[in-house]
Formats: C-alpha cells, structure tokens, sequence
C-alpha cells in the first residue's frame, strides 16, 4: 500500500472515532430531552398533529441530538469510502465507552469494576484494530 | 428480571439489519466522488433507511430484559459485518480483526453485565 492511500486510511479511521463522540453526545442529548412535556398524538386525530410537531421542535435537545445523529450518518459514509467495513465498523463500539463515562457526569452514574473493566477492553479492541492499518 | 426471548430475537434481528445497513452505505460511499449527485445513489438511501430500520426493533427489544443478555446480541452486528465485508468486498478476515472483535464483544458484555450493578 503506497502512502497516500495508508494516509486515506488512517483518516478514515479518525473519522469513525469522530462518529462516535456525536452518537455518544447525541444519545445524552435524548435521555435529556425524553425527560421533556410533549404534546400526546392521536395519529388518527389530525388536530393533535400540529401541537405534536410542534412541541417536538420545541424540545431542542432532542433537535439537537436528532442533528447529531445526522452529522454521525455524514461522517460515517465519508469514512467508509477510504477504509475496510470490517475496520472501521467495530469502532462504533467505543460509543459505549463515551456514552458510559458521559453519563458519570450528566447521569450521575456509577463507574464499576465491570464497567471500568469492559471499557478497558473495548478501548484496547479499538487500538488493536487501528494496529491492523498500519501492518496492512 | 428475566429477560424474554422476544427480546432478544428483536435484538438480534436488530444487529442483522444494521449490520446490512452497514454494508449498503459501504456500497454507496464506494460511488461518491462526483459532487452532491453520485451522494444521492440509492444504496446510500438503503443503508440510512436501513440503519433507521433497525432502531426500532433495537428499541423494542431493549425495553425489557437485562442489558447483559442483550448487549452481547447488539455487538453480534459486528460479527456479521466481518462476514460481510469478507463476502461482498473481498476483505480479509485476519487474526488482528478476530482479537480485536473478541476484545470488543467481552468488554461490551462487561459494560452490559455492569449496567445491573450497582
């Protein structure tokens, strides 16, 4: 592999690592605003589908994480066109690293043994793949 | 709290989808290139319609039950993913990935094992 394309490469997976901070922050986002008064819908009721919609953009920080989502969708396609599937796909998983430490914070959680150990070792996963790239 | 076995069919069906959702936005990123209209390719379409797809058996299943049980079955979406890409992109299954996805899939089940204690 000549060092353009490892280049690409190695772009591709800062990309996905990317992706992950904006699932992670989108999903506390949507815990925050799932906690938010909504107007209730009666789909077959179409007077309860304006007060709906509109309570729905309302609540900004399921907006917010809505965007996030997108912006995670956009990120992972462009990293996809340079890399392996089968390389860049599992670093989805460290979004449960971000979402669990993010959640200490926001959620007040607690960290244990379990936790800090299945963290270490999805973290570690991640590095062992990102190795893969620069032996390929 | 018991988890059901509808859970975890709808949890598993979930990771089969995504892991398909995966694949399409892999075959539609493979045609980007030429400014906004190669963005606009049916696979990319499928992959999203995909991925949104499969939150909702996702949410469905993971409703009830224990998060030790089910979050092994959403990382299984990756396993498909190595088969997949093996299948449909020629990309090499090696050691590095297999470590590398065993490591992922135990310490998801840690987390998911943690997530039931206090």
């Amino acid at each position: 592999m000549n060092g353009r394309a490892r280049a690409a490469k190695r772009r591709s997976i800062y990309m996905v690592l990317g992706c992950t901070v904006f699932a992670a922050a989108a999903q506390v986002l949507m815990k925050f605003g799932a906690g938010h008064q909504m107007a209730p819908l009666t789909p077959g009721d179409s007077a309860t589908w304006l007060p709906f919609v509109l309570s729905l953009l309302q609540n900004w920080q399921l907006v917010l994480g809505y965007g996030m989502h997108a912006c995670n969708a956009v990120l992972l396609i462009l990293a996809l066109r340079d890399g392996e599937l089968s390389m860049l796909y599992p670093i989805i998983a460290l979004t449960y690293v971000w979402v669990n430490l993010l959640s200490v914070y926001f959620f007040h959680e607690h960290i244990n043994v379990f936790k800090a150990g299945g963290i270490a070792l999805v973290m570690g996963g991640v590095a062992l793949l990102g190795r893969q790239n620069t032996k390929a | 709290m018991k988890t059901p076995l509808s859970s975890i069919l709808l949890v598993l069906l979930a990771s089969f989808i995504g892991s398909f959702g995966a694949v399409f936005l892999k075959l539609g990123a493979n045609k980007l290139g030429g400014g906004l209209r190669s963005a606009l390719n049916l696979q990319l379409l499928t992959g999203l319609t995909l991925f949104v797809g499969s939150s909702v058996p996702f949410i469905m299943g993971i409703r009830n039950g224990e998060l030790s049980v089910l979050y092994p079955m959403v990382s299984l979406g990756y396993v498909w993913t190595l088969f997949w890409s093996r299948l449909f992109f020629g990309e090499p299954i090696t050691k590095g990935k297999i470590g590398a996805l065993v490591m992922i899939l135990c310490g998801i089940t840690m987390i998911g094992v943690g997530s039931g204690q206090p």
